[in-house]
């Protein structure tokens, strides 16, 4: 035999399996925990701050904690959380000073929420056709359960509190700056100079002026320029403001995205004869906002979080209502307990959008 | 009319495009220079020139991609102007291949290939959706209806983009060097696609320096150099006798 070259491979080559080693459990801890000495260290290390930091914490909150009584004296000789203001106080999280004996009404717009958002959310959805329409009836609908009328009771938005308040506010927030934001997207890339113009305005002013300022200006200016007949609802003018300073973020994340697509793709489309507005719905969009799906989630979490600025105008979400029950005599030095619960009750909806998000993404990458 | 040469010639009468004294500048740039041309129904043109020449802006003129200064283009009847009525109904009868297929990533072939009838011409699903099938056929990839172009070989993407265009049931296509992205074994699967298209007659412009695909399919072939049609001739004489000296450098150049 030739030395230096290769015998030819004469046979086809079955497939063999991979060595144990880089497959399954074993194969995963050796390439990801133990691949270096440097890599053995910093998993050693991780392990160490994991016992130091998750049994205390887990003892604090559950195997120590307290949960049963009416005030904090319940708590007196504790060693672990409190959470007895949760059984006392947790409807006022919820509902705020809505009626208790009305809150089903709540809790039945949060359910049908379920319904509403699923053919929105979901691609391939069983009878999703009537779901559609249900889901834009449902801003309709549950604006009726919340305040009421044609018979039911009606109830004035200055009783909205609690995380209600927050959900209210935010979801308004989202919905109606999506599309606003793309409005003023587009407006911003117009050829017309009085459209382009009254959207860069638009954008600029409401990005330049902090959120809170807009607050004020909504609860104690407005009313001032305002007619007298002309009374909005508190509510209403927070969702405006809101709404107005999240679509000034949400337009420049678009157009990001509408400044990533090829200008073959227009010119394909104008070649097939569609409209403007034809291109931009079916082609131009679909691909932007796919492109602009981690800003446009940003935006929508950093609204919704920013629903508790309502606090500096007076509103009780549950923000509001949590900071005041701690300074209440009951129950005092209970902050950690409250704010914790109040950071959670966020994450978790924060948490959720985010990992919808990634799964959207993922379905929505055409190019696998 | 007023244009004298138009009754000298007697194809002129019937000609599907009528290009007439066209001047095109971008910015201070003349790109386009007194450009005369006719195509008649079902001809096969190719127009090559070095890079720059304006090839690909002449016929983009043709769908309006680009707007002209000044003269006049006609096509099948209606002259091209800022009349947007006119323009949609030339783009509905003119369609267009790209060097870089553009098509849609976001959709299927199937919806690549549907979206325009059902849109613009509002025909049903169902039968934009035969018609589409039958196209893909033509094509030879009915079989990738449903994946998406990201998926595919270049070579297949050209031919999807022909079919999406062709689903319009054009009379007119515009190629702007529809192989000059595309690697060598896949330039011929889609040259034999653009010759099935020109036997069954359908009027092409088709810029590209495949002189094989030329030799084999053009009535007439325009060489430009700097905005002008610099000659214009049967392909056996172009490329056999060329009388100017530009194009003979050209040719020596690419051939
Ligand atoms: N949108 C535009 N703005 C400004 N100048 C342009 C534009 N498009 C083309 N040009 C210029 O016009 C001239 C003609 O361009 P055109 O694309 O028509 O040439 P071409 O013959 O198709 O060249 P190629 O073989 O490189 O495609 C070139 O000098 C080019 O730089
Ligand atoms: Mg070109």
């Amino acid at each position: 035999m030739t030395e230096g070259f290769h015998r030819p491979q004469t046979e086809m080559i079955p497939n063999r399996a991979a060595p144990a080693s880089s497959v399954g459990i074993v194969g995963w801890v050796r390439t990801n925990l133990l691949s270096s000495w440097v890599n053995v260290g910093l998993t050693l290390i991780g392990f160490y701050l994991i016992w130091l930091i998750v049994p205390p914490l887990l003892m604090w909150a559950f195997f120590d904690a307290t949960y049963i009584g009416t005030d904090r004296f319940a708590c007196e000789d504790r060693v672990g959380a409190c959470w007895v203001f949760l059984d006392q106080r947790f409807a006022q999280f919820l509902y705020g000073f809505y009626p208790s004996e009305q809150t089903w009404r709540v809790n039945i717009a949060l359910i049908m929420l379920i319904p509403a958002l699923a053919p929105l959310l979901f691609d391939k959805m069983p009878g999703g056709k009537y779901l559609r329409w249900f889901s834009l009836a449902y801003p309709f609908i549950a604006t009726f359960l919340l305040i009421g009328g044609f018979g039911l009771e009606e109830i004035p938005t200055n009783k909205f509190g609690g995380f209600m308040l927050n959900i209210t506010v935010g979801l308004a927030g989202i919905f109606l700056s999506l599309p606003v934001g793309i409005l003023l997207a587009l407006g911003r890339r117009s050829q017309l100079p009085f459209v382009r113009i009254f959207c860069i305005g638009f954008i600029e002013v409401f990005r330049g002026v902090p959120l809170i300022t807009m607050m004020f200006t909504a609860a104690m200016l407005l009313p001032l320029f305002l007619p007298p007949q002309m009374s909005l609802d508190l509510v209403v003018r927070v969702i405006v403001v809101v709404t107005a300073f999240a679509s000034a973020y949400m337009a420049e994340v678009i157009r990001g995205g509408l400044a990533a697509i090829d200008r073959g793709q227009y010119e394909a489309a104008q070649a097939l004869g569609l409209s403007y507005w034809k291109s931009m719905l079916l082609i131009i969009l679909p691909q932007a906002l796919k492109y602009s799906i981690p800003g446009i989630v940003n935006t929508f979490i950093a609204l919704f979080k920013d629903t508790t600025l309502v606090i500096v105008i007076g509103l009780f979400d549950i923000l509001n209502i949590g900071r005041s029950m701690v300074a209440n005599p009951d129950w005092l030095g209970l902050g950690i307990e409250t704010y914790a619960i109040i950071a959670l009750s966020f994450f978790t909806v924060c948490f959720s959008i985010s990992r919808y998000s990634l799964s959207l993404e993922r379905r929505l990458d055409t190019s696998r | 009319m007023t244009d004298t040469s138009a009754m000298t010639d007697t194809s002129e009468a019937d000609a599907i495009i009528k290009i007439r004294g066209l001047n095109k500048w971008f910015g201070v740039l003349h790109v386009l220079r007194d450009i005369d041309l006719s195509v008649a129904p079902r001809e096969k043109i190719v127009i090559c020139g070095p890079s720059g020449s304006g090839k690909s802006t002449l016929i983009r003129c043709i769908n309006r991609l680009e707007h002209h200064q000044q003269g006049s283009i006609v096509v099948d009847g209606t002259e091209l102007s800022n009349d947007l009525k006119n323009i949609d109904s030339v783009r509905r009868e003119v369609g267009m291949v790209f060097q870089s297929f553009n098509l849609f990533p976001h959709l299927t072939v199937l919806e690549n290939c549907t979206l325009a009838p059902i849109w613009v011409r509002k025909i049903p699903k169902e039968e934009a959706e035969r018609t589409a099938m039958e196209y893909l056929t033509k094509v030879k990839i009915p079989e990738q209806a449903n994946k998406y172009p990201g998926q595919m070989s270049g070579g297949q993407q050209q031919r999807v983009a022909i079919a999406r265009s062709l689903c319009m049931r054009p009379n007119i296509m515009l190629f702007d060097e529809p192989t000059s992205a595309l690697d060598p074994e896949m330039i011929k699967e889609v040259l034999d696609v653009m010759v099935d298209l020109a036997e069954s007659g359908m009027t092409m412009l088709v810029v590209t320096h495949e002189m094989g695909f030329a030799q084999q399919v053009a009535d007439r072939v325009i060489f430009m150099d700097a905005g002008q049609i610099v000659e214009e001739n049967t392909p056996k004489e172009f490329f056999e006798n060329p009388k100017s000296d530009r194009t003979k450098l050209f040719l020596s150049q690419i051939l």
